[in-house]
């Protein structure tokens, strides 16, 4: 543990620390542009010199140099703010005086440390050089002119991304980003490049010339557009979101966010169910509340309860699903189901449906098969976190699913379902490999457990993770990978079936019969509709998707950002949403939809506040307790209670995100995600996005 | 200098690229050079390689040699940007490389480079109509001594003035063989007439006072230097 003095403060750092992080260990801060903590050092941008002693007479980086003992850092003497100033003075040289039309403007490192640490005016009288735009998707805006080459997104691409397709070409003034051939970025975490660029020369391209940050208002919140739970910042303006940026959370999603988490908020804004509907001779007309809740409720006084069943659907949080839990029992159904795809997870079972090594937990397992699943698409922040384990080396990774080309060296074990039964029975090499890891892994996903033999899956995929020895005391290396936001609270809340009860695939089966007649979705539209039948449909949620178009009765509920609500991620991690912009026209909460429903049918619920309900979900499931927030309640492995597997069948793993862009009604309502769509999933469009007019028209 | 640029995507169907047998074995013996997993540092030569069999580095030729050094297209497109000796574009049958930098600028260099522009007729950066050349403005080649200098393909030719260049280049054009060094018959980057300095005999008193003291040199030149 070298010790060393920074500004004349005692620092005992770690040997292999850099003087940079020695800095901050202590809050002493040096200015940076190439410099990031989750990225490789690249030394390049010569902002962080310092003085050191002992050394060469001159300047050095601290973002590079180790620490050593005895050593003595200045980073305010005069030699390094006269360092810092020349430094500042070369990168303005070629840098644009362009701050009052440019996005980055106000949330500018440059502009920043331009104040801070550089010089009142420009010496330079040359002409600026500049530098054509570069194509890089429908996402990442550039304007490459501004660019200062700290090669932070090239580094965050290689290294984070996993997709080597950025590099710096060309050398001193004629140095640029590009990529190889110039088209759209292939990588589901471009966007963060945006956050990562320290100037605007990478700008987010749907945001482009929308807002500036001090007019916006910051809410920290959560994302619910895949099962990840990603920790977000949701800025708004007025009423209407702008922007989704990530926040920091080591323990979900480092600082990294998915584009389709980022920038289909846009979506929040069209195909919105504003006020509700009843439909009238087959065609929907718009109503009052009082007509649709009456609506409603005539129909599910008049009919028999066990002939009434509700499905709660991707996004549907835990208030609203516990709330029409407690509804349904009073009504007498127990028909209702929260697995919309039928998936084979046993509620009762915690630990058979949690993600139970968590994702921070990856890091410390060393051997991984993936079975059925995608999570480059279903969970792009996860599969990074997968990668970050690659990159440590010594992480034998096999995959028995649909996609090989997860941005990391996989050993593909083909996609037949029947290699599961070799695995588990250690006829299989990869099974050897597991067995000789100390904390092996076994990730299953939806694409292995939402098809017709998904509990001979899970049979035996517990019965591989039992055999290979993935169970201990310490560790828990089990994993099921959700899609959707709201699974795992909706298993924890209880919504499903009761004794005798149907689940989603008998609930569709009667309804197509006649046997079920009213059917209540909450947010439910990743369902056939088609087979809803003859039954009257009652729709609750906020967007004019494939329910909504089937519903006899629309309930405008609340998008995520627009409520206060309770979701629970992969790993049985329980978060709260906060309410960042008000809900457009007549939309409510929906816990207060159903409450207000229940008091229609004559059997009000015993929740009338927000706090009411928390602690009835706490009461359902301790998950909920308000002191678990943000935290994972650790499920007990049961061996053997998954059974013991059965027959498999031979039709291969299909992962249930067939386009990344689009999987909820949120994404699907979004231009941006059907920009991404056209380019990324139709390889169209591509070519006409390079047609600028060079105006930012 | 030719600027960076982003390879375009034509490329690749405008100059298929594969090595050829001989080069293929040459890239094995470079590649073996380098420990398993490392293949990347073969990148130079590699390259070098290629353009010796293609003439210039097409998009075809990044992408063969990133295929045999186990690296990322991009990843070699940055090398091939950053050294001026890798051809960005196509060139002639030879590569006039006229130095202008600062020596050889002040011992002439712009009479060479109008001798070129005469002969073959070209700016920089261009190829003769018949592609026998193409004349490119380099930066220091390092022979200083004997500016102004031009180098040809892997050959320097030095001493020029502004008729030598001439011949020089007429000689080029017209596919004769050149002797590559000094054109004034220099030894390497010997004084150009009689040499002015060391003229003694090092093993004299007077000649050996070049040699420093406690050098064994000293004591054997009798007397030495005390």
């Amino acid at each position: 543990m070298p010790k060393l003095t920074i500004d004349g403060i005692e620092v005992e750092a770690e040997a292999g620390m850099t003087i940079m992080q020695a800095a901050d260990l202590v809050g002493i801060e040096i200015p940076r542009f190439c410099y990031h903590e989750r990225l490789s050092i690249a030394g390049n941008c010569r902002m962080c010199l310092v003085e050191v002693k002992p050394g060469p007479p001159k300047p050095a980086a601290a973002c590079a140099l180790p620490v050593a003992e005895g050593m003595q850092v200045w980073t305010q003497s005069d030699l390094a703010k006269k360092a810092r100033k020349g430094v500042m003075e070369f990168l303005l040289i070629n840098h644009p005086l362009d701050c009052p039309i440019c996005d980055q403007g106000g949330e500018c490192d440059l502009q920043d440390q331009a104040m801070a640490f550089g010089s009142d005016h420009s010496r330079y009288v040359e002409h600026k050089r500049a530098v054509a735009e570069k194509h890089l998707g429908p996402l990442v805006k550039t304007a490459m002119t501004r660019c200062i080459h700290c090669t932070r997104c090239v580094r965050f691409i290689t290294e984070v991304a996993g997709v080597p397709e950025l590099g710096m070409i060309g050398r001193g003034e004629h140095a640029e980003i590009t990529s190889y051939v110039e088209k759209a970025l292939t990588s589901e975490l471009s966007g963060n490049i945006v956050d990562l660029c320290p100037v605007g020369a990478l700008t987010s391209a749907p945001y482009a010339f929308h807002a500036r940050p001090w007019e916006l208002h910051k809410v920290e919140s959560i994302d619910v557009l895949d099962a990840v739970g990603s920790s977000i910042r949701v800025d708004a303006r007025g009423n209407a979101v702008m922007r989704v940026l990530p926040r920091l959370n080591e323990d979900v999603n480092e600082e990294w966010l998915g584009d389709k988490s980022r920038h289909a908020v846009d979506g929040l804004r069209y195909q919105r169910l504003d006020r509700p509907y009843v439909r009238e001779d087959g065609t929907l007309r718009p109503a009052s509340w009082e007509e649709a809740l009456r609506a409603v409720a005539g129909r599910l006084l008049a009919t028999d309860a066990d002939k009434v069943a509700a499905l709660a659907g991707d996004m549907a949080d835990a208030e609203a699903m516990v709330l029409l839990k407690d509804l349904m029992a009073a009504m007498g159904s127990p028909n209702l189901d929260c697995r919309q795809d039928g998936a084979a997870l046993d509620p009762t079972d915690r630990a058979g449906y949690l993600f139970n090594p968590t994702i921070a937990g990856i890091e410390d397992a060393d051997a991984l098969l993936i079975v059925g699943s995608d999570p480059r698409w279903e969970a792009p922040i996860l599969n990074a976190r997968i990668r970050k384990r690659y990159l440590k080396g010594k992480f034998p990774i096999g995959v028995l699913g649909p996609r090989t080309d997860l941005t990391y060296k996989v050993q593909d074990l083909g996609n037949d379902p029947k290699t599961l039964e070799a695995l588990a029975g250690g006829k299989h090499d990869f099974a050897k490999v597991l067995k000789e890891a100390e904390r092996p892994l076994i990730l299953v996903g939806m694409g292995a457990l939402a098809r017709p033999d998904g509990a001979a899956v899970m049979g035996w995929a517990r019965r591989l993770a039992e055999s290979v020895g993935a169970i201990s005391d310490d560790w828990t290396g089990f994993a099921v990978l959700h899609t959707a936001a709201a699974r795992v609270g909706g298993l924890e809340a209880g919504f499903v079936p009761g004794e005798g009860g149907r689940d989603t695939a008998a609930i569709l089966d009667g309804a197509e019969k006649g046997d079920i007649q009213v059917v209540y979705l909450l947010g439910a539209d990743e369902i056939d509709t088609a087979r809803l039948g003859e039954a009257f449909v009652i729709y609750q949620g906020h967007h004019g998707d494939a329910g909504a178009n089937r519903a006899d009765v629309i309930l405008p509920g609340a998008a995520y950002t627009e409520k206060n609500a309770t979701y629970v991620n992969t790993e049985g991690r329980m978060q709260r949403t906060w309410l960042a912009v008000h809900p457009p026209g007549e939309v409510r909460e929906d816990w207060k939809i159903i409450r207000a429903l229940s008091a229609a049918i004559d059997k009000p619920l015993a929740q009338n506040t927000l706090d009411d309900v928390r602690a009835r979900l706490a009461e359902v499931s301790p998950t909920f307790a308000d002191a678990n927030e943000g935290a994972v309640v650790p499920a007990a492995y049961k061996a053997g209670a998954g059974g013991t597997g059965g027959r498999l069948e031979a039709a291969p793993f299909a992962s249930p995100v067939t386009n990344y862009y689009m999987t909820d009604p949120i994404s699907r309502a979004s231009r941006t995600m059907a920009a991404c769509t056209d380019v990324y999933i139709n390889g169209a469009g591509d070519g006409d996005s390079k047609k600028r007019t060079g105006t930012d028209g | 200098m030719t600027a960076a640029k982003t390879i375009p995507e034509s490329d690749a169907a405008d100059a298929p690229f594969a090595f050829n047998e001989a080069s293929l074995a040459e890239a094995r013996r470079i590649l073996a050079k380098y420990p398993e997993g490392r293949e990347r540092s073969a990148v130079l030569p590699l390259l070098d390689l290629a353009q010796r069999q293609h003439g210039w580095i097409s998009r075809g030729v990044v992408e063969a040699v990133a295929e045999l050094a186990k690296t990322p297209p991009i990843r070699v497109w940055e090398v091939v940007t950053f050294y001026t000796m890798y051809n960005q574009g196509r060139i002639g049958r030879h590569h006039v490389q006229i130095c202008t930098n600062v020596s050889c600028w002040l011992r002439g260099a712009d009479e060479i480079v109008r001798a070129a522009r005469e002969v073959f007729g070209v700016e920089f950066g261009q190829t003769t109509d018949d592609g026998t050349a193409t004349v490119s403005e380099v930066e220091c080649l390092g022979a200083c001594v004997n500016a102004p200098m031009v180098q040809i393909d892997d050959d320097y030719h030095e001493d020029l003035d502004y008729e030598s260049a001439k011949a020089l280049f007429h000689a080029i054009r017209q596919g004769h063989a050149v002797q590559a060094g000094s054109w004034a018959k220099r030894q390497c980057s010997a004084p150009a007439g009689e040499r002015s300095t060391l003229t003694a005999d090092p093993t004299t008193p007077e000649g050996g006072k070049w040699i420093a003291a406690d050098s064994p040199a000293a004591g054997a030149s009798a007397g030495g230097a005390k």
